[in-house]
């Protein structure tokens, strides 16, 4: 393939990347920002989404559109039920101690997956998309007689992959609204800043991290809804989104939604484009050492403030 | 103290022979006597590595399935040298550590007389040298060309399925002949890809063809949009052979890739097995090729043998199971636990196995087997096994789908998938 072509086909790929990893890392940089809680089950809370997707899609069996609608709506609301069931059981009664509660979501985690495994079972299953129409691109050259547009082989993406990029910005666009703009986003930003203080002021601090938790989870799960008609649901499909969202978060800045998403698109895009050109296994070697530098020269990522 | 004072303990004669007398009391109680003379009746264990998580599940379920019913087939016409047989199942978790383990967990804990099973080509590499060690034998239902080319040991054999050094060699001339001479490869990043990369390329280029890419892909990998654009422009054959859960997204993102215009398409229905190929997103497969090890879908030509071996495991006449048309078979492959369980029963009762002490004789008895002609216990088709090499030769099938089934196309030889002898398991030592 010819570079230009190629590499139109790697941003895209990388695009439709980079959003739903947009909104997989949103959801964990929100429980730690607020919460201070690193949680390691987010990823189950993905793969959850997925998972749960294909049970609306298969159990309703009819139009593809309706089914994919009801699942893109239940599916996150389930997952977040069941965050909040753990919250409440688990990490509340831990305190939220940010040692025991990263080992308590290790266990949250291979709890869900071996439930997944023990239910759903070990196969991939696919779920349709709503519309699924591929889009040839074209593509210019210079020739004797002037500009001239063709469609060169293999240039193309589908409508859905389109979708996905833009329910991603919908998505992303909803939650900085309600982090930013609301009287709830008041209390989530007041609780991140001084849980004390704001008890003290009478928000009810443990609703709000039951809340966060729940929401966390729910934004993976919406991501995870809308990539598995393109990838397949599969019970231990949430180890890479976990480990990507970890690097977008660390580079961002812990708990800063900006840097988060900042740094989901550097390396969704980063990973499209060095995955097309040279290998998957580079693209991830060199994230992981991106993570090193950031580790070493901003210990608080990009954008993060210094936590005390 | 407290600790040195309890290693002090000596046993006194007092309740040494309590101890005895105990032991001897239990003995003799009713429940011991069929053990003590058991060797004649009691059942043969067969340690089955099985696949049941990790990345070849869909295998494993129809491996257990088909192993269930030709057990049940052999147990039903008396067993094995007149005993029944019972399978041990264990997950190896698709994964060379714990496959290892699993071996090591029939030796010493089930007590199994021998190990048969498990497919992916980096779980048998990563078991077999511990089943050696272990002096237990290893019937492996793997394809890999790991047992013929002298990789492993004595203790390991392959007598129920070809590996993929025969099959891609005797793709090659219909490949080159039929579609094209300049093929992309795109296969798995493992042992197993890289046999199909490696035999394949040789095979090829002795027909007259040429090999212009070859795209390696983690067999772990999701997303597959991302590799095609390597597949260079003159190709006019792409070869593709994928395994893993997210096959069916590998199939479709292809279609997705060329539209309109694709090159001509030889597969290996390692990349649609257990898939069914009326979903949506294959319709763009209709007039490709693939290889099948047993075609899916009952031929024309169907033997009684198939019909029998079809009907004992659950399996229409689409190659999906007989309870859930939805739930398709990995009918290429799984024929060989099938008949490596026959094999181990012609087996044992040629070497008159009694147990564990008989190891070496059972092994020795297979290797002295040559043909295996097309029979109830052969139902894939006839088979020469090499006793030198451990592996077994048999005919290949090429099938094309036309109105959205696999229609058989060509069926090879088994000269045609023979090679020259590369190791003599025989001489080494038990």
């Amino acid at each position: 393939m010819e570079f230009g072509p190629h590499l139109i086909l790697a941003m895209l790929e990388g695009l439709v990347q980079a959003s739903v990893l947009t909104l997989t890392a949103l959801g964990l940089s929100l429980v730690f920002g607020v919460m201070r809680v690193v949680n390691v089950a987010h990823g189950e809370f993905f793969m959850l989404g997925a998972v749960s997707a294909y049970a609306i899609t298969d159990w309703l069996a009819g139009s593809a559109a309706v089914g994919f609608l009801v699942a893109l709506i239940i599916a996150p609301l389930l997952v977040a039920v069941l965050a909040v069931v753990c919250d409440r059981m688990i990490l509340r009664r831990l305190d939220y101690d940010p040692e025991r509660t990263i080992v308590a979501t290790i266990g949250i985690l291979y709890v869900l997956q071996q439930v997944t495994l023990m239910t759903y079972g070990p196969d991939a299953h696919p779920v349709a998309p709503p519309f699924n129409q591929r889009l040839a691109i074209p593509w210019f050259e210079f020739t004797d007689t002037g500009l001239e547009f063709y469609f060169p082989w293999g240039l193309s993406t589908t409508s859905y992959k389109l979708f996905v990029i833009a329910a991603a910005c919908v998505a992303g666009l909803g939650i900085w609204v309600l982090m930013a703009r609301s009287k709830l986003g008041l209390i989530l930003r007041a609780t991140q800043l001084d849980r004390e203080t704001a008890q003290a002021f009478g928000i009810p601090v443990e609703r709000v991290y039951a809340f966060v938790f729940g929401l966390g989870a729910a934004i993976a799960a919406l991501g995870a809804v809308l990539v598995v008609p393109i990838q397949q649901a599969h019970y231990l499909m949430g180890s890479d989104p976990l480990l990507l969202s970890f690097i977008v978060v660390i580079i961002g800045g812990l708990g800063s939604l900006r840097g988060t998403v900042v740094a989901a698109i550097l390396i969704g895009m980063s990973n499209g484009v060095i995955s097309v050109f040279f290998t998957p296994t580079l693209a991830k070697i060199l994230a992981t050492l991106l993570v090193a530098f950031v580790l070493v020269y901003r210990p608080a990522g990009l954008f993060g403030t210094k936590v005390a | 103290m407290a600790i040195k004072k309890h290693l002090d303990v000596q046993p006194t004669r007092r309740n040494v022979l309590t101890g005895l007398a105990a032991a001897g009391a239990a003995t003799t109680l009713p429940g011991f006597a069929p053990y003590v003379q058991a060797q004649s009746s009691a059942p043969i264990r067969i340690g089955f590595q099985v696949h049941r998580t990790g990345i070849g599940a869909a295998y494993g379920r129809w491996y257990d399935r088909t192993t269930t019913a030709a057990a049940k087939v052999i147990n039903d016409a008396g067993g094995i040298n007149g005993r029944p047989v019972e399978i041990i199942a264990e997950d190896d978790g698709t994964d060379p550590k714990r496959g290892a383990e699993v071996i090591e967990k029939f030796a010493t804990y089930h007590k199994a007389d021998i190990a048969f099973g498990t497919l992916f080509s980096h779980v048998v590499i990563g078991s077999a040298p511990r089943a050696g060690e272990l002096k237990m034998p290893y019937f492996v239902v793997s394809e890999g060309h790991h047992v013929a080319s002298g990789m492993l040991n004595r203790y390991t054999l392959q007598p129920g399925i070809t590996d993929v050094k025969s099959q891609v060699q005797a793709m090659a001339p219909f490949v080159a002949n039929n579609l094209g001479k300049k093929v992309t490869m795109i296969f798995p990043d493992f042992a197993f890809g890289h046999d199909h990369r490696d035999y394949f390329s040789a095979a090829v280029e002795a027909q007259g063809g040429e090999v212009v890419a070859k795209i390696a892909i983690p067999p772990t990998e999701t997303s597959f949009t991302k590799y095609f654009p390597k597949i260079p422009r003159n190709t006019d054959v792409i070869y593709h052979v994928m395994v893993g859960p997210a096959v069916l997204t590998f199939v479709k993102e292809m279609g997705e890739f060329f539209g309109s215009s694709r090159p001509e398409i030889f597969g290996f229905i390692d990349s649609l097995e257990a898939v069914d190929l009326k979903t949506q997103g294959l319709e763009f497969l209709e007039g490709t090729y693939f290889w099948e090890g047993n075609p899916r879908y009952a031929q024309a030509n169907q033997s009684e043998h198939d019909k029998f071996y079809r009907a004992a495991v659950g399996v229409d006449q689409n190659g999906a199971s007989i309870s859930d048309g939805k739930d398709v078979s990995t009918y290429a492959h799984m024929f060989g636990c099938w008949e490596t369980l026959h094999v181990i029963k012609a087996g044992m009762e040629a070497s008159g196995y009694q147990g564990p002490s008989d190891r070496a004789k059972l092994i020795e008895a297979v290797e002295a087997m040559t043909n295996m002609p097309l029979s109830q216990a052969h139902p894939q088709g006839a088979k020469m096994f090499n006793g030198k090499t451990h592996q077994v030769f048999g005919h290949q099938y090429i099938t094309q789908v036309k109105g959205g089934r696999l229609e058989l196309a060509h069926t090879t030889s088994i000269e045609d998938t023979m090679y020259p002898d590369e190791v003599d398991y025989t001489s080494q030592s038990f």
